[in-house]
């Protein structure tokens, strides 16, 4: 099973895949376009010349922000020769070590100076740098390399460069869920190929779509969505396979109700029906429509202006052509429409057996009634788990849960984490940690128990005084 | 039944957990005709598990459970020790970190009691392997006798070697490698030999710091890339109602004569529902160092 030159092929970087920039610690996910410019870090990039390169190839950003695939690192590091102090004594912060000014600095890198040079202009314009002990001069060549290095790494994406990206770039559109806590919900939802999962999520797609790619393209995920349609621009930064898409179903959850009392109509019907059902579903295939496009990752609000001032060039079209225009529009609604009724109608077998085999919850909406819905989906013994920025409304499922029975293995956690910096003789904690990852709330279906014995454990809202006895509890 | 797929009947030849409470989970090996003695009583496994639900409540003597099919995480919990394990909070930040899904060739040593092996087994099944070393003998005779009564054997390859003077088995084919051992430092240059030519991901598990310092040292001179080092812990919340007391400062001149006697009942308290901490908790388990191998 080794791998040999010829299956490279796999890991080459291809015109409209999805992929992830790098440089440091700093993520953002583009699609590889044709003369298509991506602004990463201040920069106007092409990502052209990528094409055809292996993934996590470091190219270099060349003037008019067209890419190069860097040479070999090279090891000589700027300060191979110099001499270092001892301590900090004779440093005086006076502004005036460094004898290069702002424009002497702009007038190198006009010059085409490359990173590694001006680093080294910079050590040997420094009046103090020998004085400067041997850590201290690594970590300024460290600083200024992050300033000056003028790189960008194209990754493959996946579930933790995206979480990480997410969590750098954009907290709020994943509702602050860092990555170590999709992690723990990942583990502790059982998510695996083959089974079948309910996710309720409003955390642009990534939640989804890393359930999706530990899924494998086996089995079947059914997004449960609140209002006019489901979000997923995350899910296409991933660049899953087009058959990972056949797993995926949707459901609104403002049809739930419906599907539990057995009323839910799936019957295709003429969309111009006066039926309040068919306008909330023809409001919905509006915004689906619209929904990925102003959601997309990134930067999309260029891109569309750009697109919308090239369309006003051909404004004025004859009426008749725009009247045709119009009832094409209309005929591809309807089919759309029709279409979304055959995927609704198939997502509602799916749900009808309520035999899901997990269930994931991360919104902004409070998660008491999402969970008490959708827990009516699971197969008894199954996992679930919920997240939430705040702990109050977990403590409120949490309660909730144990006065209806029909769970176990209740548990209410979050994570803390820290990273280290590990160099011989100067390993520590990072000075900046992240101060919470949001809440979770996990556990385990149970079969309902209709006939409840007499001196059930199944004890209602506990009074203070009982807890020791709760405790032992599941 | 197995650990990577679900079924909805116990049937004889199982592996059943029996959740008996919050801290008190336990494994049991389901068999026409056998008997297993619970602190609820006993279970007769013919009448009370083959041919159930899972999660189905179990009525005892003395008491009543639930019985749960098998996942990682309750293996995790209910598990024979025959070594330290690893926990679900440092697996599923490990599985994620490796980034690990179906498919997935993985490296895996020391297999130690199996905890994470488990888990390894359920993402990357149904078309990944895993290729886990184990240097005790009985260990890994026993965790290869688990992996068969879990039906997972088919996704994994036991070996019984010393993974720092033999390696891993295997050349080239690892998306992953994980090492949980005494001196990762000399299983670095094995882990490289076993990932594939295109790259992968690394990680290794150490409680002590100065292991970490040897293996991201070793880890730099192999040329691997992207090092960090962290750490990862649960806080488990307890939920409960607590009623807090609200004091008496005496009759109030200020208020209306009539407000007084209904605003000062004698033992006033707010109740309300909170969370407490722990008193003590794990608060170390090891610091995971992950990396990325380039392409060699």
């Amino acid at each position: 099973m080794a791998d040999n030159g010829d299956d490279d092929n796999q890991y080459r970087i291809k015109e409209g895949d999805y992929v992830v920039l790098k440089r440091g610690e700093i993520f953002k996910a583009v699609q590889i376009q044709p003369r298509k410019k991506v602004i990463f870090e201040k920069q106007w990039i092409f990502l052209d010349n990528a094409v055809g390169q292996l993934y996590s190839t470091t190219f270099e950003i060349l003037s008019g922000g067209n890419l190069k695939p860097h040479e070999l690192k090279d090891s000589a590091s700027p300060l191979d020769a110099v001499e270092a102090g001892t301590d900090n004594r004779n440093i005086v912060d006076d502004g005036k070590s460094q004898k290069l000014t702002r424009d002497d600095i702009e007038a190198l890198k006009e010059k085409g100076l490359k990173g590694q040079d001006i680093i080294k202009k910079l050590v040997d314009n420094h009046a103090t740098f020998g004085d400067k002990t041997e850590y201290s001069q690594v970590k300024y060549i460290k600083k200024k390399k992050k300033k000056y290095e003028n790189t960008v790494m194209i990754l493959k994406p996946s579930c933790r460069i995206l979480a990480m990206m997410y969590h750098g770039r954009e907290p709020g559109k994943i509702c602050h869920l860092r990555y170590d806590t999709l992690a723990q919900m990942l583990t502790l939802a059982n998510i695996h190929a083959g089974s079948k999962v309910l996710v309720f999520e409003t955390c642009a797609g990534l939640v989804l779509g890393s359930i999706m790619e530990r899924m494998g393209g086996y089995g079947s995920v059914i997004q449960m969505y609140p209002g006019g349609g489901p979000v997923r621009a995350g899910v296409e930064s991933f660049g899953f396979p087009a058959h990972f898409h056949d797993t995926l179903h949707e459901f609104p959850i403002c049809h739930v109700n419906a599907l539990l009392a057995g009323t839910l109509d799936t019957s295709a019907k003429d969309p111009t029906a006066e039926n309040a059902d068919e306008k909330q579903l023809n409001l919905a295939a509006e915004k689906e429509q619209k929904q990925p496009e102003a959601e997309e990752q990134g930067t999309p609000e260029e891109e569309s202006m750009e697109t919308n001032t090239g369309d006003d060039a051909g404004q004025d079209v004859e009426k008749t052509e725009k009247d045709k225009l119009k009832e094409a529009k209309a005929q591809v609604k309807k089919l759309r429409l029709e279409e979304k009724q055959r995927r609704l109608a198939a997502t509602a077998a799916l749900l009808k057996g309520r035999n899901a085999d997990g269930l994931v919850i991360a919104s902004r909406f409070h998660p008491c009634p999402v969970l008490l819905g959708l827990l009516k989906f699971l197969s008894p013994s199954r996992p679930f788990v919920v997240y939430s920025q705040y702990i109050e409304p977990l403590v409120e499922c949490f309660k909730k849960l144990r006065e209806c029975g029909g769970t176990v293995n209740l548990r209410l956690t979050d994570t803390w984490m820290r990273h280290y910096q590990v160099l011989p003789d100067r390993t520590h904690p990072l000075l900046l940690m992240s101060g919470g990852g949001g809440y979770l709330l996990s556990g385990t279906t149970v079969a309902t128990d209709h006939s409840k014995p007499a001196g059930s454990k199944q004890a209602e809202e506990p009074a203070p005084k009982r807890q020791k006895l709760e405790d032992t509890e599941g | 039944m197995s650990f990577v797929e679900y079924s909805d009947f116990i049937q004889d030849g199982d592996v059943a957990i029996l959740y008996l409470s919050h801290n008190n989970v336990m494994p049991v090996k389901v068999q026409q005709g056998a008997q297993t003695q619970t602190r609820y009583g006993v279970i007769r496994h013919s009448t009370d598990l083959i041919g159930q639900r899972y999660g189905s409540k179990v009525t005892c003597s003395k008491g009543w459970f639930h019985v749960l099919h098998p996942t990682p995480e309750l293996w995790t919990v209910a598990l024979p020790h025959r070594t330290q394990i690893l926990y679900t909070t440092d697996i599923a930040f490990i599985t994620m970190m490796l980034e690990l899904k179906p498919g997935s060739i993985v490296c895996e040593s020391g297999t130690g009691s199996g905890s994470l092996s488990h888990a390894i087994l359920r993402t990357i099944a149904p078309t990944g392997h895993l290729h886990t070393v184990e240097f005790h003998q009985q260990r890994a005779e026993k965790v290869a006798e688990e992996f068969k009564e879990h039906r997972v054997d088919h996704l994994v390859t036991v070996r019984n070697q010393d993974v720092c003077k033999d390696g891993f088995g295997v050349t080239g084919v690892a998306d992953a490698v994980f090492l949980d051992i005494p001196s990762p430092w000399d299983a670095v240059g094995h882990a490289k030999v076993a990932m594939k030519k295109h790259g992968g991901r690394l990680c290794s598990f150490s409680p002590c710091i100065e292991q970490v310092q040897k293996t991201c040292e070793a880890l730099q001179d192999q040329g691997f890339e992207d090092i960090s080092t962290t750490e990862v812990l649960l806080r488990e919340h307890d939920v409960r109602t607590v009623s807090l007391p609200l004091p008496d400062f005496g009759p109030d001149p200020e208020t209306t004569e009539e407000a007084t006697p209904a605003a000062a009942p004698n033992h006033a308290s707010i109740t309300l529902k909170t969370t407490t901490l722990p008193r003590e908790m794990p608060g170390h388990t090891g610091y995971l160092t992950f990396a990325t191998k380039p392409r060699t």
